[in-house]
């Protein structure tokens, strides 16, 4: 089946996710989608699978227009995408999961459709036994499984968003030979990656997506300098902090290892010293924001210990975490930051270090009006957290964090914000660390990680790597975000 | 220079204003249909059963207010309802469904009636009475504190374990009744024999209430209104009813208050307990069953109040009236008297109803 997708707008809020895009996928083809974080990908393969329905623009299969309402509806016409995060339903058995959106029968005739998943599996290769627990299963089998799915329902469009990050070298293997085998037999493959080697060695042809926009398309076997330069721009930055005088080191991680039920991250030690700045980068859900909770107290390391100024915190509970200096500021501001429905104030009073029985209203105001000026916050006492624009929810969050604080932690600080608002947050962010504070910070901007950090991680499928930030080039650090030096 | 912010403030606090007023118009119009919904709903179910609505609403009234006697009634109903309320406001603003409440009556009112049973005569009645009313203030906040500590160390969700916790509560007083605590001879469900005068609550002479029961009620509900708004405690609280990851994140410690708040909620729930052991109005033993559905009555309560204080104090008052006027229904027209608690729960539904259809309207709105 032929792909096009003519000028695909789609925007959340003010931010243009895909901003234009024209694609076209030939039929029987393994095509690749490349780009950084927050290019567009993923956006663009969600309006294809019928999950985001896009402003503007035209989806055509085989030269026919067609509107998807829902994925259900994109998968009957043809269109099937595996997410990174397998939308499956581990409590169900392999069967169970198999079948669900298939059949339209009132009875089940599981026998017979046993029979098909065994089949099917046989033919890829796949090893799938169908009355396991799905949440007995490894990512990799979790993926097999949903691609027999959607082959069963007829699919001959499949999407697979990121489908290495989680699985085994064997695993992976297994995939792209199933893969090849697939468009041997004519179905269209769309593989988006942020791998270089993986899309170059798989895919006849890549479409590179930057800022929501078509970057460039290239036969695979291009020189992956030519990739690197669509993904990331042909911007001349450097790390640009050389100069900045460190302190004594403050935090300490010893040979920790971090797992979740998808990734591990093994024996990463880390030295930060006072009045450091520590970027972490790499593919979403690479283990930075595993690193950093871990770091911050909330995920407890399985080996290893975490030391913050001598003292080995190792295990112990958040609020001693808190207690010795660590400020914490997630990512999701009304999520996990701000409490919706308090005002300024009440935030201030709910902060208050050693607090009295009841609340001194009037102090609690006078500090909210105090941090709205110091954090050029527009909005008043009385305002509540909801009502402020996202630039000044992130100043607020800042606000609240404590004054001096030994090591800052910080998932994505400037996500999202104008240009003038990044420039204030880190102006503050670096008064802090002339005092000795230690930051650590994700952020998936390569221009901000050069030219705020003193030292890079790079994360890619758990794996760490450390780079100066200073004289490092933005080529650098997009080949190393694309997987190159991790072996 | 300070003209500009003073008609900056000036202009924002206007608007505040406005946004204010439109607010209570809506909620205003809001509430007062949801109100007449539920009548019209429960007009019809006595239409089904061939009774006239205008009958029935005028007798229910006549039952709550047609005599000094009667008001003194529904006074000493509302008392409980009232502390259950007071109760339900801290564990609802911590986002918690505190369905155990009514075995947290049942347990305080158990605890007062050990209590006195073993004091009774060795102390003077008033100290006994004083005591009763700890002990059920201990056997509530402990029934409650169990539901929390089951959530937190047992995984069970409070309202399975609460739910569990009623069905061992009300299984305790048959126990009690019909075992140890049985009346000397003859032990029945009517259970435990009565406590003298003397271990009753005061009352005013002409008007049988007890102002001691309201004044503990209303107490309790003020209290739990200043702590909610004015104490770090109560802040704290809303915060984790609001948004419990946020809370966490920012160092508030969510287990020990949400222990906290199960434990004062179930202390208030023992309180009432207590009064129903020694109130004006009560059977003066315990029996089982003893918690009447006041905990559940309560529940309603505070969802129609919107999980406000101050409105809680009012519609608690309305219900007590519907259920003590609604005995009327049997006296005189044989119609059944929990069609006051079909009216009550009318009113509920009706409230939410309309709440939803206004949230999903505003929803496609904006």
């Amino acid at each position: 089946m032929k792909v096009e997708l003519k000028n695909i707008h789609k925007h959340f809020g003010p931010i243009p996710a895909n901003d234009g895009v024209t694609l076209t996928v030939e039929p029987g083809t393994l095509h690749g989608l490349l780009g950084e974080n927050g290019a567009g990908k993923s956006t663009l393969m969600k309006v294809l699978s019928g999950f985001l329905s896009p402003d503007r623009g035209e989806i055509l299969l085989d030269g026919k227009t067609v509107r998807f309402h829902s994925p259900a509806e994109a998968v009957a016409l043809g269109v099937g995408m595996l997410h990174q995060d397998p939308l499956d339903f581990p409590a169900l058995r392999v069967i169970d999961n198999f079948l669900l959106g298939s059949p339209r029968e009132f009875l089940l005739d599981r026998k017979h459709h046993k029979d098909r998943l065994n089949e099917l599996a046989d033919r890829f290769g796949f090893k799938l036994d169908p009355e396991a627990r799905v949440s007995d299963l490894s990512i990799g089998e979790r993926q097999q499984l949903e691609i027999i799915r959607l082959l069963a329902l007829g699919v001959s469009v499949l999407i697979l968003d990121e489908p290495t990050t989680a699985i085994s070298a064997q695993q992976r293997e297994n995939l792209f030979n199933a893969l090849n085998r697939l468009t041997g037999e004519g179905k269209t493959i769309l593989f988006v990656s942020h791998k270089l080697d993986e899309v170059k060695g798989l895919c006849g042809k890549v479409t590179v997506l930057a800022h929501g926009k078509v970057a460039g398309e290239a036969a695979a076997d291009c020189p992956t300098e030519e990739l690197v330069k669509m993904m990331f721009g042909q911007a001349f930055t450097i790390g640009k902090r050389c100069e900045v005088t460190l302190g004594e080191p403050i935090f300490e991680l010893q040979d920790i290892t971090l797992s979740d039920w998808r990734l591990e991250v093994k024996g990463l030690s880390l030295k930060v010293r006072e009045g450091e700045v520590v970027g972490l980068t790499g593919l979403e859900g690479s283990g930075q924001q595993m690193v950093l909770r871990g770091c911050a107290g909330l995920l407890k390391p399985s080996v290893g210990r975490i030391w913050i100024d001598h003292q080995d915190l190792t295990g112990r509970p958040y609020q001693d975490f808190i207690e010795a200096g660590v400020g914490y500021m997630p990512a999701g501001r009304l999520e996990e930051g701000l409490i919706a429905g308090m005002t300024l104030a009440e935030h201030m009073a709910l902060i208050e270090t050693n607090p009295a029985f009841f609340i001194d209203w009037n102090r609690a105001g006078e500090k909210a009006s105090q941090r709205i000026r110091e954090f050029n916050i527009k909005g008043q006492p009385t305002t509540l957290v909801e009502g402020l624009s996202g630039g000044n929810q992130q100043r607020t969050l800042l606000s609240l964090l404590p004054p001096q604080p030994k090591l800052l932690l910080m998932e994505h600080p400037t996500r999202g914000l104008d240009m003038e608002s990044v420039e204030y947050i880190w102006r503050l962010l670096q008064a802090r660390t002339r005092e000795g504070t230690a930051i650590l910070f994700i952020s998936s901007d390569p221009e901000e990680l050069l030219d705020r950090s003193d030292r890079i991680l790079i994360f890619f499928g758990g794996k760490v790597k450390v780079m100066d930030a200073c004289g490092a080039s933005l080529f650098q650090l997009g080949e190393s975000i694309g997987g190159k030096g991790f072996g | 220079m300070p003209a500009a912010p003073a008609c900056f403030s000036l202009a924002n606090r206007s608007e505040a204003k406005a946004l204010d007023n439109r607010w209570i118009h809506q909620t205003l119009l809001l509430r007062i249909s949801a109100i007449l919904m539920a009548l019209l709903l429960s007009a019809m179910i006595f239409m089904v059963l061939s009774a006239s609505p205008l009958d029935a609403f005028s007798l229910i009234l006549y039952g709550a207010f047609g005599s000094w006697a009667k008001l003194a009634y529904v006074m000493t109903t509302w008392a409980p309802v009232l502390l259950c309320s007071a109760g339900l406001l801290i564990t609802f603003a911590a986002g918690l469904w505190n369905i155990g409440i009514e075995g947290q009556i049942v347990m305080g009112a158990v605890f007062a009636t050990g209590l006195m049973q073993a004091l009774q005569g060795s102390l003077p009645p008033s100290a006994v009475l004083i005591l009763a009313g700890m002990a059920g203030l201990a056997g509530g906040a402990l029934w409650g504190m169990l539901v929390g500590g089951l959530r937190r160390y047992g995984n069970v969700n409070e309202i399975f374990g609460g739910l569990g916790l009623n069905f061992i509560a009300g299984s305790l007083t048959v126990y009690l009744v019909l075992g140890p605590w049985k009346r000397p001879g003859i032990g029945s469900t009517s259970g435990t024999e009565p406590f003298p005068p003397s271990l009753w609550l005061p009352s005013l002479k002409e008007f049988q209430a007890s102002p001691i029961e309201i004044l503990l009620g209303l107490m309790a509900i003020t209290s739990v209104a200043i702590a909610l708004r004015g104490t770090h405690f109560g802040l704290q609280l809303r915060a984790i009813g609001m948004n419990v990851r946020a809370a966490f994140l920012k160092g508030i410690s969510v287990d020990r208050n949400i222990f906290l708040a199960f434990g004062l909620c179930g202390a208030l729930a023992g309180l009432a307990g207590w009064i129903l052991i020694v109130g004006t109005s009560a059977r003066h033993n315990l029996f089982p069953l003893i918690s009447s559905g006041y905990g559940y009555l309560a529940i309603l309560v505070v969802l129609l109040a919107n999980l406000k204080a101050f409105w809680s104090v009012p519609i608690s008052f309305f219900f007590a009236a519907i259920s003590m006027g609604s005995l009327q229904l049997p006296l005189q027209r044989q119609l059944d008297s929990s069609l006051g608690g079909v009216i009550q729960g009318m009113l509920v539904l009706s409230i939410l109803v309309i709440h939803g259809i206004r949230s999903r309207w505003f929803q496609r709105e904006g």
